[in-house]
């Protein structure tokens, strides 16, 4: 039993049949997720991340393909699959006539706690989610932050050993963004939570995230820390600029020797190139070019983001990718009148 | 804080559910005096004119009158219930619901059974309003009419749960098909009107429709007239309504996602 990976899926497919065009959703899909990490699974809007979620949460059935988790096949044991994971979807999750803390209670009693350990669980969740000036209201008076905090809260309700969140910030803004992640950080610290979570933020994927999953039209195209994503498959993007275009020429073969990589020359006397370890290449370029008598004027180097990590995978960076659909963010809606 | 979530099978799973589901009704016990705005309006402005028209004494006429309203209540507040459910399809809610480890079925039958309640106290509202003009009623077959109104209520509820399930996000498809059913339901029970002298035609679909026969036995039942034969009828629509309704309605759960 040491190390059974909390998630383990295998070929993971689903194909949706849209006006009778069939819809590759999700294809071949495998990875495991050990007990105690944190996953983000980042791709543009319609690269199957939600879907891939729905199977693993035993929401919809995979095309083909199996997965386990928790301990549990997705196909033949969704009870126990759905008993050991806490789920936060794309949408809020309140219903709009419920009080905020009738609603924890009854999602406690669905998950078999007992009356008085889901009135404390839920004032502990009210507490730490700053939700207690709300508790009483029903959810159609909440703003869309309190909501979010209310569907994160829910989806702790019963302490489950794996969450998984489909794009908990999107539509919030930078303060409530960065106030939930110091939530879902704090309930892995306390409690070993393993956190899988979909994002199309590649801030919030480099910052928070020890593990990115890159997923791009169904299918899963990198897979590792965002550090190594970086180092690997993007680099610094160096420019060095000097006092005359003949120098800049000069130093062009010289730098291109040194990083291994081509360089461009441009015409404002400066060299540009992209280079995985250039925080250290521009130190020794500046004093190898000063050596052989050219003066660098200036050198700057900006580090990859992970959006150059997309770019050099797919050839599109992420925004263009996510530009057809960015209307999907989540919408606040309110209940309707009875 | 590790913990093993008993399992208790769908018995639970529906006692959860139905707590659930009158939870914004005891918060807010008023939401069933608006929804009964409608059927007041029937009883304040329709019965008047009734009683003019049918020169019967009031009594009379109120007997007749009082046992269609009160299933009136149930045609339009039971049979609308769908749209919360609709509207929980919209947004995440009802999602959470199926991932949560919980039977299928006790979703729908929880919230068919929460029906009973605010349909109960509303009924008991309106016999309470029309005794002060009039109404008279026998204890026993209104006690025993509540109950046939209980099972008709599952019935609807679950067949308006089902229209939601089935409708998914066209909401209006949903409104579109409630309310298109709703009138000739309501117009051929003779809930209003007697049918007695409407065209042949009119008295034959009457007599399938299930509504028509809850309202005669109710108008029996609460007359003390227990061993009359519409009162089997009103048990036999009721109850078929009942069963057909909670098995499209479970096979429409079965199958969301
Ligand atoms: N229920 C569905 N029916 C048909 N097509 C769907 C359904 N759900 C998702 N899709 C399609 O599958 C693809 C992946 O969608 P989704 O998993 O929601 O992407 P993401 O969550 O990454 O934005 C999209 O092309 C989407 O239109
Ligand atoms: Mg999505």
């Amino acid at each position: 039993m040491t190390n059974e990976p909390i998630i383990d899926a295998r070929s993971l497919s689903k194909r949706f049949s849209v006006n009778k065009q069939p819809v590759e959703a999700v294809t071949d899909l495998s990875f495991t997720v050990q007990p105690g990490e944190l996953v983000a699974f980042l791709g543009p809007n319609g690269a199957g991340k939600s879907t891939s979620l729905r199977m693993l949460t035993t929401l919809i059935p995979p095309t083909s393909g199996s997965a386990r988790v928790a301990g549990h096949d997705i196909r033949r044991e969704p009870a126990a699959v759905r008993r050991n994971i806490g789920y936060v979807g794309q949408l809020n999750s309140g219903s709009f006539a419920q009080r905020v803390r009738d609603e924890l209670i009854s999602q406690g009693a669905f998950y078999g706690l007992g009356k008085s350990q889901a009135r404390r669980r839920a004032d502990e969740l009210i507490e730490s989610l700053d939700l207690a000036p709300f508790a009483k209201r029903s959810v159609q008076q909440l703003s869309g932050g309190q909501k979010l905090r209310l569907d994160v809260a829910l989806g702790l309700m019963h302490a489950p050993p794996l969450l998984f969140l489909d794009e908990p910030s999107t539509g919030l803004d930078p303060q409530s963004r960065a106030n939930l992640w110091q939530h879902i950080i704090d309930v892995r610290a306390q409690h070993g939570t393993t956190v899988f979570l979909t994002t199309h933020y590649l801030e919030e994927a480099d910052r928070y995230a020890e593990r990115v999953m890159v997923i791009d039209r169904g299918r899963m195209i990198a897979d590792n820390t965002a550090e190594r994503l970086k180092a690997e498959l993007a680099g610094d993007a160096l420019r060095l600029t000097f006092t005359s275009q003949g120098d800049a020429e000069a130093a062009a073969s010289m730098v291109q020797r040194l990083a291994g990589r081509p360089v461009q020359t441009h015409q404002d006397h400066s060299l540009r190139l992209t280079a995985p370890d250039g925080a250290r290449l521009l130190p020794t370029a500046v004093r190898e070019l000063d050596a052989a008598g050219i003066r660098v004027d200036c050198a700057t180097g900006v580090p990859p983001t992970l959006d150059d990590v997309f770019l050099s995978l797919t050839g599109r960076t992420l925004r263009e990718a996510d530009a057809p659909e960015e209307s999907e963010a989540k919408i606040p809606m309110e209940g309707p009148v009875k | 804080m590790t913990n093993t979530p008993i399992r208790g099978g769908i018995r639970r799973d529906t006692w959860n559910v139905l707590v659930r589901e009158l939870r914004p009704v005891v918060r807010d016990p008023f939401t069933l005096i608006f929804s009964l705005v409608q059927p007041l309006v029937f009883l304040g402005l329709f019965a008047p004119l009734l009683i003019g028209q049918s020169g019967m004494p009031v009594d009379q006429t109120l007997r007749w009158f009082v046992p269609g309203v009160i299933v009136m209540i149930v045609l339009f507040g039971t049979g609308a219930v769908g749209s919360n459910l609709q509207y929980e399809m919209m947004t995440g809610s009802h999602e959470r619901t199926l991932v949560a480890p919980l039977a299928r079925s006790s979703l729908l039958i929880g919230r068919a059974l929460k029906e009973v309640a605010p349909i109960m106290a509303q009924a008991l509202l309106i016999v309470l309003i029309a005794l002060p003009f009039g109404f008279r009623f026998h204890p026993g077959g209104l006690a025993i009419g509540l109950v046939m109104l209980a099972v008709f209520s599952i019935g609807l509820g679950s067949l308006s749960y089902a229209l939601a399930l089935g409708t998914r996000d066209r909401e209006w498809l949903f409104c579109g098909v409630q309310q298109t059913l709703i009138f000739p339901l309501l117009i051929l029970s003779g809930m209003l009107l007697p049918l007695d002298e409407g065209p042949g035609w009119m008295r034959a679909v009457s007599t399938v429709n299930p509504v028509n026969w809850v309202v005669q036995a109710e108008r029996a039942l609460i007359q003390g007239e227990f061993w009359d034969p519409v009162v089997l009828w009103g048990w036999v629509a009721a109850g078929l309504l009942a069963v057909l309704g909670l098995a499209v309605g479970i096979r429409g759960m079965r199958r969301s996602n």
